[in-house]
């Protein structure tokens, strides 16, 4: 029997029963654009499934207990000693079952890798501006999503109540009760009374392998959903448009690639995984509330909130009998809630500022949007301070700076540093903006110089290839600012009178700040039809259109 | 340019006919393209051959008009050589990919766990065979788009999110009819009623998450400590002599005698001891805790005894300098001087190590002369100024 006739047969049956014939050609026929960052998703997707895979078999073994137990396993180091049933049965899946280590270790790289992509695709959407009208939900569910990456990170690494976690469990208490009113409530409520209680492994089990990824489930398939229903953004390029996408249909080309791309991810971790151990928690020894290790280290996510309670000054107040924690809950709320609010916030305040309401499906370049990728840099800078701070014991003792000299070094470049960034990113994406409009008007230096009969010297310059052009130029003009009309009225336009007016006109000269490209160059491939200066354009393109692309 | 074919042309067929659009004429990027049309193919599009990929027709279905398509993608690649070639390279890393395959069974069949040095044998075969298979799959099927499927881009149009105004004319009338059918809007009673009925149902599991832990009550404000108990060095769990010191020195991690397991009470009632020299230690003439002080009727012969629950988040504060006194948190640092009543001298701990009043029984070994005078561990809301 042919295959064809087998597949046949096949779709014959699925599509009297399900009507499938044009939907899945209208899946099968969908274009995905590429770009090498457009990976940094997948790999965040792929981690997921490899998390959901190693999870489920590490749950067959897992334990999730506090039962006092006394150990009699394969690691003889702790022959004898007591321990909670969780961080036995986990000695019992690194060296008492066949392939238990090496899931365990492809589940901790894995959530590792999950929370790194993450990060990196975040990063990739904000400074192309992908996150603009239509995907604004998208981008607030993903945000959604890395708020849970880090909380199931942490529940899932607490889980072996390991000496380790259980310090990082500690702190996560210490925080929890600070919070003002509600906080030593929240925390009896979590733990089933105090700390460390028995109840605190089971009730965060549950949390991970269900509840928690039973909303990522959700929310992925809502993010995927969504990202396939408005198509994917394109970096901009010949032949692009904000109208269409251009690249390769899902079946069978994007089909082979991301199938072939989940395969590299887990080779990834899984050779991680083989020469590179992460988490031997018998190394650690069980939990124990009087013990503890220097040189002590969360996961590289969890990180930046150490830094940050490490790097708070002593403060706090007593009002009326009430103790205000600062010195805790402000640097383990504060930073985050900076960092997550103002993502989650910027794309509408971006809106607002620029009075921009267009649908964008045409990335970015990030030296096109000075200002917003100053702010991006300035947030990953505010970031990078706290999460160096996190790691302040590694840093003096491995640079052999006095520990405190750190802490105090970064009290100050947590407002500094991002200020500098975020000037010094300014600056630099307008120079690299010059150097586009240079470009574009005058093309590109060829090294060659000529003497004109008049005995004037002139370097020869070669028109920019299509290709190179469609990349550099600004794919749709600035838009214009609020209130301003081609009327040139001199009564602003609503939004733009009073106080709030004032300040959104300010905002937007700084957000929309940039180089002006002269319409007339040596090359004047118009980029596309609604160019302000499309019409000049077209009185060049004549001059270069004959001239042979170059490769860049 | 394309042999357009009615789908059902061909109900009976040999798929061999696929190989009819096999061969592509100038197979090109450069090739003209029509700008805008939706469907930009590079590259000459071959004679289309549609194929009864569904099985034979349903029946008496030959009123439906024939559906008229091109080819949009070449059936094969531009250079038939390289493809030849790729092939070989491809199915070789299927190959591998397969025997490391089966590698990674044999794998688990042959290494045995049970001890650390055949773990590390076991996962080293398990994970080079496991990522060998997956990373040779990859490298298999990225060879094999890049180099066996033809190169194509195509073009997709976009529609704007927005809908056609008449589209959400129409959903607004339906909405709206239903909204009237319903009668949600014109009944307000019907509506106040059942919104009414939900607050309760939005309620009861916020209520039923009330007994997940016992109220805290002034839990945080004692330890298990009481006069008379014993400190017995942790670990050994042996009651501890002052005579026992030979010299000034290190720290010991002490425990309330009868609840050295108890991870609940230790997790409060953990101590430190030290020793020090005569006269190194600063004490308060006063019979309780000032800043910067040490009590000095709560300390046994230059012994004294602080909580070793940090007052920032609940680290232990484990890490002691003999030479400067100071005791350290390593999880955020917080550094206490041991000579001075352990108040903070760098750090984000607010407050002090608490200092538990020691004296000696009858035996002549240490114990507690009660329990400490104020909350030990991290701040809470309701602690306030119990210090």
């Amino acid at each position: 029997m042919s295959v064809d006739k087998a597949l046949g047969s096949t779709g014959n049956w699925l599509d009297e029963r399900f009507h499938g014939a044009k939907g899945f050609r209208t899946l099968f026929k969908k274009i995905f654009p590429d770009h090498w960052t457009f990976l940094l998703g997948e790999i965040a997707l792929y981690s997921f499934i490899i998390l959901l895979l190693t999870g489920t078999f590490l749950a067959l073994f897992f334990k999730p207990s506090m039962t006092d137990v006394v150990y009699h396993g394969s690691y003889l180091k702790l022959d004898g000693v007591h321990m909670s049933e969780a961080y036995a049965s986990t000695l019992n899946i690194s060296f008492d079952g066949r392939g238990g280590l090496l899931m365990r270790q492809i589940h901790h790289w894995a959530a590792d890798l999950f929370v790194a992509a993450i990060m990196a695709h975040m990063i990739r959407i904000f400074f192309t501006g992908a996150y603009r009208k239509p995907r604004e939900v998208n981008w607030l569910i993903g945000i959604v999503l890395f708020t849970l990456a880090l909380l199931e990170g942490l529940f899932g690494y607490s889980l072996p109540d390991d000496l380790l976690s259980g310090a990082g469990l500690r702190i996560t208490q210490g925080v929890l009760q600070s919070i003002p009113v509600v906080g030593t409530y929240l925390s009896f409520f979590l733990f089933g009374g105090e700390y460390p209680g028995t109840d605190i492994i089971p009730r965060m089990y549950i949390l991970h392998v269900l509840l928690i990824p039973g909303i990522f489930l959700a929310l992925i398939g809502a993010h995927l959903f969504i990202m396939f229903h408005q198509k994917h953004t394109q970096m901009p390029g010949k032949g692009r448009t904000n109208e269409n996408v251009v690249g390769a249909p899902t079946y069978p080309y994007f089909m082979a690639k991301t199938g072939a791309f989940f395969f590299f991810t887990f080779a990834a971790v899984a050779l991680a995984s083989t020469f590179a151990q992460i988490n031997p928690i018998w190394l650690y020894g069980p939990y124990n509330p009087l013990a503890i290790s220097a040189g002590s280290q969360p996961d590289f996510y969890m990180g930046f909130l150490e830094g940050s309670l490490r790097m708070m000054p002593a403060w706090q107040w007593v009002v009326f009998g009430h103790t205000f924690a600062f010195n805790v809950f402000i640097p383990a709320l504060v930073p985050l809630g900076i960092v997550l609010t103002g993502a989650a916030l910027w794309p509408f305040l971006e809106q607002w500022i620029t009075g921009d309401r267009r649908e964008h499906h045409l990335n970015d370049r990030p030296r096109n949007a000075p200002t917003r990728t100053a702010l991006g840099i300035a947030m990953i800078s505010f970031y990078g301070v706290l999460w160096l701070e996190g790691a302040n014991d590694v840093l003096a003792d491995h640079f052999d700076v006095p520990l405190y000299t750190i802490t105090e070094i970064s009290r100050v470049a947590i407002f500094a540093v991002p200020i500098v960034a975020y000037f010094i990113t300014k600056r630099v994406c307008l120079g690299l903006q010059h150097k586009d409009a240079h470009l574009l008007e005058h093309g590109v230096e060829t090294g060659i110089i000529r003497q004109l009969p008049s005995g004037e010297f002139i370097e020869e310059t070669r028109p920019l290839d299509e290709e190179m052009h469609a990349k550099i130029a600004r794919p749709e003009p600035l838009p214009l600012p609020p209130g301003e009309t081609d009327t040139g009225a001199e009564v602003p336009a609503p939004g733009m009178r009073g106080g709030l007016g004032r300040v959104r006109t300010r905002l937007n000269k700084i957000v929309t700040e940039s180089v002006q490209v002269n319409g007339h160059g040596a090359n004047g491939h118009g980029p596309n039809g609604h160019g302000a200066h499309a019409d000049e354009d077209h009185a060049a393109i004549g001059a270069s259109a004959e001239e042979p692309p170059d490769h860049h | 340019m394309s042999d357009v074919t009615p789908r059902h042309g061909h109900g009976d067929n040999e798929p061999e006919n696929q190989a009819l659009g096999s061969q592509r004429s100038g197979a090109d990027d450069g090739s003209a393209e029509p700008e805008g049309a939706p469907h930009r193919v590079i590259g000459t599009p071959s004679p289309a051959q549609s194929r009864m990929l569904l099985g034979e027709t349903s029946t008496g279905s030959t009123a439906d008009s024939p559906v008229v398509r091109e080819r949009e993608l070449p059936a094969d690649p531009a250079d038939l050589v390289d493809a030849k070639r790729a092939e070989r390279i491809v199915a070789a890393c299927f190959i591998l990919a397969m025997l490391a395959g089966f590698g990674f069974i044999a794998a688990y069949v042959i290494f045995g766990v049970h001890s650390v040095t055949k773990v590390w044998h076991s996962n080293l075969a398990l994970g080079l065979t496991m990522g060998l298979t997956f990373l040779l799959l990859g490298a298999g099927a990225t060879i094999w788009v890049r180099r066996l499927m033809p190169d194509v881009e195509l073009s997709e149009q976009r529609h704007p999110m927005r809908s056609p105004e008449a589209d959400r004319d129409a959903f607004v009338e339906t909405f709206e009819e239903g909204a009237d059918a319903s009668q949600f809007v014109k009944r307000p009673i019907l509506r106040r009623t059942l919104i009414a009925a939900t607050v309760p149902v939005a309620l009861a599991p916020v209520v039923l998450l009330r007994d997940l832990g016992p109220l805290p009550g002034t839990k945080l404000d004692h330890t298990v400590w009481r006069p008379g108990m014993r400190l017995l060095n942790y670990g050994a769990n042996t009651p501890i002599r002052p005579g026992d010191f030979s010299s000034p020195g290190g720290m010991i991690t002490v425990v309330p005698d009868g609840f050295q397991d108890d991870f609940n009470a230790l997790a409060k009632a953990a101590c430190i001891i030290i020793k020090f020299a005569p006269g190194q230690v600063l004490y308060t003439p006063q019979s309780h805790p000032v800043d910067g002080f040490t009590v000095q009727n709560w300390t046994v012969d230059n012994i004294v005894c602080y909580s070793k629950i940090c007052t920032h988040v609940g680290c232990p504060a484990a890490l002691y300098e003999q030479t400067t006194h100071h005791i350290l948190c390593p999880c955020h640092q917080s550094t206490f001087d041991a000579a001075r009543g352990a108040q903070v001298i760098f750090g984000p701990a607010t407050r002090a190590l608490p200092q538990l009043p020691m004296t000696v029984d009858a035996e002549g070994f240490l114990v507690a002369r009660g329990d400490f005078t104020e909350p030990v561990g991290p701040s809470f809301w309701e602690r306030g100024n119990s210090s």
